[in-house]
C-alpha cells in the first residue's frame, strides 16, 4: 500500500517534469500545480491517514487550506481589480 | 458559618519560587501570566501618561517630536502584544478553561508552561529595544519606513514581536485540543460555560492568524538586514503588500482580544441576574461567527492606502457584516437582564460598563467601516477613541471584571466590595472622560500621532488628559486592594456569589488536580433552578 | 511483552484519562501545528503569487538558473524519505523495535541527503552572486547559460530578479529549516526507540513527528513546481 502510493508519487513527479519541457503556454502552471496538488493529496490521505482520521482531523485540514484560501483570494481581490477604475 | 478553606489547595501545596517556575499546573502558570502583564500594563501605561502630560497643552514643550513617536509605538506595542492580547486568554482562561469543562489539567501542561517562558522572552527583546533607544514606527510598522528610513530598534522589536506569537499559538492551541479531548462525561458542546465558546473562537483566530504576522514581521527583518525590495518600492516590492499581510493577522488580532472578554461577560450577566443566558446557542454561534468574519474585514484598514475601489467595497460590506454577531452578543445580554434578580456587586458593575462601552465603540467602528466618512476619519483621535473603547472600555473592563468574580477562586479570598464598587466607578468616569473628548477632536480633525496642535483643541484634550490621571488611579486602586485581600480579605466559600458552572463546584482555592473526583454533568449550563 | 505493559503506565501523563486520550490530544495537536505551518507559509506563497505576476519575466529568467536535475533529484529522495517515515510509524504500531529504528535511521538519511543537495545548490547560488543582498549580480541575459533558449532575454531587469531570488531562498530556506528541525526530532526518537521506549501502546510521538515530516514534504511538493517547473516557459 505505502509502497503503491510511493511508486505513484514518482512517477506524478517525472511526468511533471517532462511536461515542463514544453511550452503549453498559460496551462504550463495549471498543469504543474494540478499534479502538486494531486500528489500533496496522497500524501495527506494515505501517509498522514487523514482518510482514516476523525472527521474532526478532518476538518481540521480543511479549515487550514480554507483560511489560506480566505488569505489569497480577498488579497488578490484587491490587486486585481486596481486596473478597473 | 463562616466558610473555611480546604487544609491544602494549588497555593500552598509547595512554596518556594522553583514550585512556581517549574510548574506544570494550569492555575499557578495562569497566575505567573498575571504578573508578567500587570508588569506590561504599568510600562504601557507610563508611555499613555507621558503621551497625556503632552498633550495637555498644544505646544511641544515636555517632549520632541522624535520621543513622542517613540512613546506612542511603544505604548501600543507593549499595550497590545504584551497585554490585552494575552491579558484574558493566558490569565482567566488559563486559570478556568481546565475547571470549567471539569479537566485536571490542559492538554500539553507543560507546552503551556513553555508559552510563558516563550512570552517573557519576546517581552525581554521589546524592552531591550525600549530602554536602549526605542522604536518609533507606529505599532504598526509600515513599510516602507520602518524597512528602509526609521533608525530606531525596530529589529529588537520585531523579533520580540516574533517570539511572542509562539506563545499566543501555543496558548490557542492547547486550548482547542483541551476543549475537544479533556470534557468530563456528560459535559457535550451545549453544555459548554459560554466563556468557553468564546475562547474556542479566539483560539481558532490565534492559530490562524498569528502565524501570518510572524512570516511577515520575518520578511521585514530580511529586507532590513538584507536591503532587498520585499516591500520597498524603490526596488520593486510592494509596500501595501505588507499591509495586506499585517491586517490579516491584526484586525482578527482585534477580536483575539474582545472575544474572550465577552465570554467573561456572558458569565458574569448570567450570574449576576441568576438567570440562563438568553439565546445560548446563538450567543454561542456568535463567538465563532466572529472569528470566521473577522478574518475577512481586514481591507478596511487600507481605504485609503491606494487598495482598489472593488475591494474596498467587499471589505466594507463584510465589515457590515460582522457587526451583526457582535449586536446578537449585546441583545442578547440586555434580554437576559429582562425580569433577571440583577444584584449590582462588582463584576455586574463591570460587565455594565462593558456592554455600555462597547456598543458605543462597535457602533463608531461602523463609522469608519463606511468608506465615505472614512477619509475624512482616517488617522484622526477619532480612530483612537473608536479602538480604545473596544479595547480598554471593551477588553478592560471586562478583564477586571473577571478578575473580581473568579478572585475567591482564584485566591480563596473576598475582595473588599466597598472599595471596589468605588474602583469601577472611577474606571468608568475616568475611561469616559478620557476618550469621550477624542471622539469629537477626532472630528473635528486632530490627526492622530503628532506632538502638537493647534489651540483651538486645547479644551477637550485637557479633559482627555485629566480623564486619564482618574483612570490611573482606577487601575492602580484595584491593584492595591487585591494584593491586601490576599492576606486579610475574608475566607471564601467554594462558590461566593452563588452561581452555576464546575469552577463553583470544586473549593476555593481549587486542589491542584481541580476536582477531588471527575465531575459528571448531567444539567444544563447556566441552570439555577435546579441549583439548591 | 510483560514488559511492554510494565512501561505503559509510566507513558500515561497524569492529567488523562487513558492513552487512547492522550493520543488523540497529541494528533490533534500536531495537526493544528500544521495549520499554522500552512498559514506561515501561505504568507510566502501569496508574496510569490503577487510578484511573480508583477515581473513574470525575470522570475522566468530567474527560474532558468536554478537546476532542474538537482531539485528533481530531491524531490525523489523526499518522497523515499517520507515513505520510510510512513513505514516507521506503522512498525512502531505493531511493535517491532528493529524495524522501527531501520526506518527511522532511513529517514533521517533520507533527510540529511536532500539538505546536502541543498547545501551544494545553494553554494552555487553564492557562487554567482545570485543570493539577494549588496552582492547580488545579474549578467546579461543574453549570456546567461541557457538550458533551452532563453525566452526573457533583453527585457529583464536585474532588480526584479533579485526578487525571485529572496523569495526563492526564503522559501527554500525556510523549508530547510523545517527538515533540520524534523531530522532531529527524528534523532531523538532513534535513541528512544533503541531505549525502547516505543511500544505497540504507547508510539504516539513516532506518529506525530511522522506527521511533521510528510508536512514537511507536501511543502517541497509545492515549491519544486513553483520554483523549478512553471518557469520554464512564459
Amino acid at each position: 500500500m505505502y509502497f503503491a502510493i510511493f511508486f505513484a508519487l514518482i512517477a506524478l513527479t517525472a511526468v511533471t517534469v517532462t511536461i515542463s519541457f514544453f511550452d503549453l503556454g498559460r496551462l504550463n502552471a495549471v498543469v504543474a500545480l494540478t499534479i502538486a496538488v494531486f500528489k500533496a493529496t496522497l500524501v495527506i490521505l494515505y501517509f498522514m491517514h487523514l482518510r482514516y482520521s476523525s472527521r474532526l482531523t478532518q476538518v481540521v485540514v480543511a479549515a487550514g487550506v480554507g483560511w489560506l484560501f480566505i488569505m489569497i483570494a480577498l488579497t488578490l481581490s484587491d490587486y486585481l481589480t486596481r486596473s478597473w477604475l | 458559618m463562616i466558610p473555611k478553606q480546604p487544609r491544602t489547595h494549588y497555593l500552598n501545596i509547595s512554596y518556594g519560587f522553583k514550585s512556581w517556575l517549574f510548574t506544570t499546573d494550569h492555575k499557578r502558570i495562569g497566575l505567573l501570566y498575571l504578573v508578567s502583564i500587570t508588569l506590561f500594563f504599568f510600562v504601557g501605561g507610563a508611555f499613555a501618561t507621558i503621551i497625556r502630560l503632552e498633550l495637555a497643552t498644544p505646544q511641544g514643550d515636555l517632549v520632541q517630536a522624535e520621543t513622542y513617536n517613540k512613546l506612542f509605538t511603544m505604548h501600543g506595542v507593549m499595550m497590545i502584544f504584551f497585554f490585552l492580547i494575552p491579558a484574558v486568554p493566558a490569565v482567566l482562561g488559563n486559570f478556568l478553561i481546565p475547571l470549567m469543562i471539569g479537566a485536571k489539567d490542559v492538554a500539553f501542561p507543560r507546552l503551556n508552561l513553555l508559552s510563558w517562558y516563550i512570552f517573557n522572552l519576546g517581552a525581554l527583546f521589546t524592552i531591550y529595544a525600549v530602554v536602549s533607544g526605542g522604536v518609533d514606527t507606529g505599532w504598526t510598522f509600515y513599510t516602507p519606513y520602518s524597512t528602509t528610513y526609521s533608525n530606531t530598534h525596530v529589529l529588537a522589536t520585531g523579533v520580540g514581536i516574533f517570539i511572542t506569537g509562539f506563545s499566543s499559538i501555543l496558548t490557542g492551541l492547547n486550548f482547542i485540543v483541551t476543549i475537544h479531548m479533556m470534557r468530563a462525561p456528560g459535559m457535550n458542546w451545549f453544555r459548554l460555560p459560554l466563556f468557553v465558546w468564546a475562547h474556542y473562537a479566539t483560539s481558532l483566530i490565534q492559530v490562524l492568524g498569528t502565524p501570518v504576522i510572524a512570516i511577515t514581521v520575518l520578511l521585514l527583518a530580511f529586507e532590513r538586514v538584507v536591503r532587498i525590495g520585499i516591500f520597498d518600492p524603490a526596488l520593486g516590492g510592494d509596500p501595501v503588500l505588507f499591509q495586506h499581510l499585517f491586517w490579516f493577522y491584526s484586525h482578527p488580532a482585534v477580536y483575539i482580544m474582545v472575544l474572550p472578554a465577552m465570554g467573561v461577560v456572558s458569565e458574569l450577566v448570567a450570574a449576576f441576574t441568576r438567570k440562563s443566558i438568553f439565546g445560548y446557542d446563538l450567543v454561542a454561534f456568535a463567538s465563532i461567527a466572529i472569528a470566521v468574519f473577522g478574518f475577512l474585514v481586514w481591507g478596511h484598514h487600507l481605504f485609503v492606502s491606494g487598495q482598489s475601489v472593488y475591494a474596498g467595497m467587499i471589505f466594507s460590506f463584510l465589515s457590515y457584516a460582522v457587526a451583526i454577531p457582535s449586536a446578537v452578543k449585546v441583545f442578547n445580554w440586555t434580554a437576559t437582564l429582562y425580569k433577571g434578580s440583577v444584584s449590582y456587586q462588582t463584576p455586574m458593575l463591570y460587565a455594565f460598563g462593558f456592554i455600555g462601552l462597547f456598543t458605543i465603540g462597535g457602533l463608531t467602528g461602523l463609522f469608519l467601516a463606511a468608506m465615505g466618512l472614512d477619509i475624512h476619519l482616517t488617522d484622526t483621535y477619532f480612530v483612537v477613541a473608536h479602538f480604545h473603547y473596544i479595547m480598554v472600555g471593551g477588553t478592560i473592563m471586562a478583564y477586571l471584571g473577571g478578575l473580581h468574580y473568579w478572585w475567591p477562586k482564584i485566591s480563596g479570598r473576598m475582595y473588599p466590595e466597598g472599595w471596589a464598587k468605588l474602583g469601577a466607578l472611577i474606571v468608568f468616569v475616568g475611561f469616559n472622560l478620557t476618550f469621550f473628548p477624542q471622539f469629537l477632536l477626532g472630528y473635528m480633525g486632530m490627526p492622530r500621532r503628532y506632538h502638537a496642535y493647534p489651540e483651538e483643541f486645547q479644551v477637550l484634550n485637557v479633559m482627555s488628559s485629566a480623564g486619564a490621571s482618574i483612570l490611573a488611579v482606577g487601575y492602580i486602586l484595584p491593584m492595591v486592594y487585591l494584593i491586601w485581600s490576599m492576606r486579610y480579605g475574608p475566607i471564601a466559600s467554594s462558590n461566593p456569589w452563588p452561581a452555576t458552572g464546575l469552577e463553583w463546584q470544586t473549593s476555593s482555592p481549587p486542589p491542584t488536580e481541580n476536582f477531588e473526583e471527575i465531575p459528571v454533568v448531567t444539567w444544563e449550563a447556566y441552570e439555577f433552578a435546579g441549583q439548591e | 511483552m510483560a514488559e511492554n505493559h510494565a512501561m505503559t503506565p509510566h507513558a500515561l501523563a497524569h492529567h488523562f484519562d487513558s492513552l487512547d486520550q492522550q493520543r488523540e490530544a497529541g494528533t490533534l495537536g500536531m495537526w493544528v501545528f500544521l495549520i499554522t505551518e500552512i498559514m506561515f507559509f501561505g504568507g510566502l506563497f501569496l508574496t510569490y503569487i503577487l510578484y511573480r505576476s508583477k515581473f513574470p519575466h525575470e522570475f522566468v529568467a530567474g527560474s532558468h538558473a536554478l537546476d532542474i536535475r538537482l531539485g528533481a533529484f530531491n524531490t525523489a529522495v523526499l518522497i523515499g524519505s517520507s515513505l520510510t517515515m510512513a513505514l516507521a510509524v506503522y512498525y512502531s504500531q505493531v511493535g517491532s523495535r528493529r524495524l522501527l529504528v531501520t526506518y527511522l535511521t532511513l529517514t533521517m538519511l533520507l533527510g540529511l541527503v536532500f539538505l546536502g543537495v541543498k547545501g551544494i545548490e545553494y553554494t552555487e547560488k553564492f557562487e554567482h552572486h545570485h543570493f539577494p543582498g549588496a552582492d547580488f549580480q545579474w549578467e546579461d541575459p543574453a549570456q546567461a547559460p541557457a538550458l533551452d533558449g532563453n525566452p526573457g532575454a533583453g527585457k529583464v531587469d536585474g532588480r526584479h530578479v533579485e526578487m525571485f531570488y529572496w523569495i526563492y531562498f526564503a522559501m527554500t530556506g525556510l523549508h530547510a529549516l523545517h527538515m533540520i528541525i524534523g531530522a532531529g526530532l527524528i534523532a531523538v526518537l532513534i535513541v528512544l526507540a533503541v531505549r525502547g521506549r516505543f511500544t505497540a501502546e504507547y508510539h504516539m510521538p513516532v506518529e506525530i513527528t511522522g506527521l511533521y515530516w510528510h508536512f514537511v514534504d507536501i511543502v517541497w511538493i509545492f515549491l519544486f513546481p513553483l520554483l523549478y517547473l512553471i518557469g520554464r516557459h512564459e
